[in-house]
């Protein structure tokens, strides 16, 4: 049993971490026009603000010892109800540490980028209340003490993501694809909700520390029954098989909006989430598997969509897909892959946040177009933001020594330790990986020019750029500060456990075998799409590019499966209510309107029939009186 | 005298004036009728008050002809009304009040 330490020093202060953004939000949204002008500029200061007291409270942790770094404040008593005791409470431990800074650091270069990006949009002072919203409500998922308040982050951040999925909602597709991302993350959401009872009924108690500490105590079928709840919950928020099918849409919203939320952030809430629960997944071996085989699935899905859309962003987005498949992979491994899971969320938060942000640079420049097809030989005219983008580039896939090679080689090492096959998937998809990756550098930066006529691309300012160049060294050399400097592997023991298992292949080997696979999948990418002229018009291509173009029927399954029935039911239940329930209703009202229309002739405005009709009822009176007198 | 007779004589009353409200059809002699049936009642009243030997039953009487006066009032003014709009005082005519 760990000991959670008061809150002291920095530490008091936990909860401004969560209040600064959100009063951000709240002058932004409720301010009105009067913040029109300085609003933005205080959306940046209020999460700027939030990253500076995470550093503070960072350097204070690293001078704990590890047993003390777990520290809990208590602000007030949200629930009380019979049995049922919740504190409005946050805890910030090691784990949770790491999320703060990733979210408020990136966050913070989202943000300055966001005031170049979104500088001519009439509605920025939205997007920035908006956009702080979403910090406030992240920093309160990874920041809560248990899993009720937990879960009003989740939905703090699924609120964020439809609006600002839906920021431009006179776009038709903008508007659908916001209420798609949110009724499928409702989904996942019913799978938490369902969780968070079935902790309660069982420990009595929805507080971490509770939960974990009488893990051991709860049967191995209830804790699988929790923890396949919860795996129904992270593949909802983080778009893994086979709640996949929002991500590729939520790329309408602003591009900053699916850098900060849609890859760096919001979708590893998941892994967060299983991470977080391990004393659960450490107990329930079928939930821990059922995670791997998600994660397996997710990582083919992600990789093969995004080797086949011609639409940067969606390609991203399959890559993230992907990337966050490995994270689940890893954390359904057990202690030999928690540590790496988050380790790989990390430097998967900061180079895909680069590689997205590059990609809105570049649509920036020309003229909001995403079609790769339509790019080609940017990198004469947009020298930084095609540097940053192939630092990005190197980073995800794995070459050294960029950030991506440290994390993604540790989750294949430790899945080499779990199985090989598991391994060995893992390296196929990071050929793919190399593969697409190779495919959107090629077709973007390289190449002929393929621009359409009226676009005349050109370099973003600053504002943008600055933020690109710092991602792009946190690229390079997180990765090595993670491992070799910041010891990320006894960081988080505390929190996760650390376990290693004898693999069958050597950590050289495992590095000589990603690697080979990635450069060949590399080169197969760029031999196709820059030796060969990329066609403007997409090709037929084969079934499965066909497939992949429509996300591999994703949509497809959903409509057949749910959309139809649901459909359908709702015919049935349309039909019964006209019929039947309206039916009863309309036929009393009826019955009565036909029967007083009759009864209403008796009032004929003969004054002697109504006399006569009085002295006939004063006559039976008197003979029931006289009926019930004689008997 | 037989107490009985006068509520006979009450009963005798009432039926005659019930049986004219029913088939006379100037409005004055409906309305006359109606006073022969309030002043049975009033009949009734008395000689039950005589037999049980309290007031209850001529303290309803007064009533009764208080109420009398004021419906007289009300019901001639009516009576009149009408009779100066259509020149008849037939209670059969002014029928527009139905359904």
């Amino acid at each position: 049993m760990e000991q959670i330490m008061p809150a002291t020093g920095a530490f008091s202060l936990i909860w401004v971490l969560i209040a600064l953004p959100l009063a951000g939000a709240a002058v932004l949204l409720l301010g009105g026009r009067m913040t029109n002008k300085w609003g933005p500029y205080l959306g940046v200061l209020t999460v700027v603000g939030s990253a500076a007291l995470g550093v503070v409270m960072l350097l204070q942790m690293m001078g704990l010892p590890a047993e003390d770094r777990s520290i809990q404040q208590v602000a007030y008593r949200w629930v009380f109800a019979d049995g049922l005791s919740v504190d409005m409470a946050f805890r910030l431990d090691q784990l949770s540490m790491v999320f703060v800074l990733l979210i408020t650091i990136v966050g913070s270069l989202i943000h300055v980028y966001s005031l170049g990006y979104m500088e001519h949009d009439p509605d920025r002072r939205k997007f920035f209340g908006y956009l702080n919203l979403f910090v406030a409500a992240m920093l309160l998922l990874v920041l809560a003490n248990n899993y009720l308040l937990l879960y009003v982050g989740w939905e703090g951040v699924g609120l964020a993501s439809y609006l600002l999925i839906g920021f431009w909602q006179v776009k038709p597709s903008a508007a659908a694809a916001a209420k798609k991302a949110f009724i499928i993350n409702r989904v996942g959401d019913v799978g938490l909700g369902l969780a968070i009872m079935v902790m309660f009924v069982t420990f009595g108690s929805v507080t971490f520390a509770d939960v974990f500490g009488q893990a051991s105590a709860a049967s191995e079928g209830t804790l699988t029954a929790i923890g396949l709840l919860l795996l129904l919950a992270a593949c909802g928020k983080s778009a893994q098989f086979p709640l996949q099918a929002w991500l590729l849409d939520a790329m309408e919203g602003p591009t900053p909006v699916s850098a900060l939320i849609h890859a760096a952030t919001m979708v590893t809430a998941g892994v967060y989430l299983i991470v977080r629960s391990n004393a659960i997944f450490d107990r329930a071996v079928w939930a821990a598997t059922a995670v791997v085989v998600v994660g397996l699935i997710t990582v083919f899905m992600g990789a093969i969509i995004g080797s086949a859309k011609d639409d940067i962003k969606k390609s991203l987005a399959g890559s993230t897909m992907s990337q966050i498949g490995y994270m689940i992979t890893a954390a359904g491994l057990g202690p030999i892959g928690y540590v790496f899971a988050i380790f790989h969320l990390l430097t998967h938060g900061v180079f895909k946040a680069g590689l997205f942000l590059g990609a809105g640079s570049v649509m920036h420049g020309m003229n909001d177009g995403v079609n790769m097809r339509r790019y080609g030989a940017l990198r004469k005219v947009m020298v930084i933001t095609t540097i940053t983008f192939f630092i990005g580039y190197l980073a995800i896939i794995g070459i050294p020594p960029f950030a991506g090679f440290w994390s993604k080689d540790e989750i294949i090492h430790a899945a080499f330790e779990k199985g090989p096959v598991i391994g060995a998937l893992l390296i196929l998809g990071a050929g793919i990986t190399g593969f697409y990756m190779s495919r959107m550098v090629a077709m973007t930066f390289f190449g002929k020019a393929r621009w359409e006529d009226d676009v005349h691309p050109h370099e973003s300012k600053a504002v943008m750029t600055i933020p690109l160049i710092i991602l792009a060294i946190g690229s390079t050399v997180l990765g090595m500060a993670l491992l070799f400097w910041g010891h990320i592997e006894e960081w988080l023991e505390p929190v996760t456990g650390i376990a290693t298992a004898p693999s069958p292949l050597s950590t050289a080997a495992t590095i000589g075998i990603s690697l080979a696979f990635v450069i060949v999948g590399a080169s197969i990418g760029w031999i196709m799409y820059l030796r060969r002229e990329v066609p403007i018009t997409a090709p037929r291509g084969s079934l499965l590019t066909r497939a992949a173009r429509r996300d591999l029927y994703g949509d497809d399954v959903n409509e057949v499966l749910v959309v139809r029935p649901s459909y359908w039911l709702s015919r049935v239940l349309v039909w019964f209510d006209r019929a039947w329930v309206d039916g009863f209703v309309n036929g009393i009202a009826a019955f009565v309107g036909g029967f007083s229309g009759r009864l209403r002739r008796y009032q004929s405005g003969f004054a002697r029939s109504y006399a006569l009709s009085m002295v006939g009822g004063a006559v039976l009176v008197v003979l029931a009186l006289l009926l019930v007198r004689l008997s | 005298m037989n107490p009985a007779n006068y509520i006979v004589l009450s009963a005798v009353l009432f039926s005659i004036g019930a049986i004219g409200v029913l088939v006379r059809r100037n409005a004055i002699v409906v309305f006359m009728c109606v006073e022969l049936m309030l002043n049975a009642a009033n009949l009734a009243f008395v000689a039950f008050a005589r037999m049980n030997g309290n007031l209850d039953g001529q303290v309803v009487a007064f009533f009764v002809m208080v109420v009398a006066a004021a419906e007289v009032v009300v019901g001639l003014a009516i009576i009149v009304q009408i009779f100066r709009t259509r020149r008849s005082a037939s209670i059969d005519e002014p029928n527009l009040l139905k359904y």
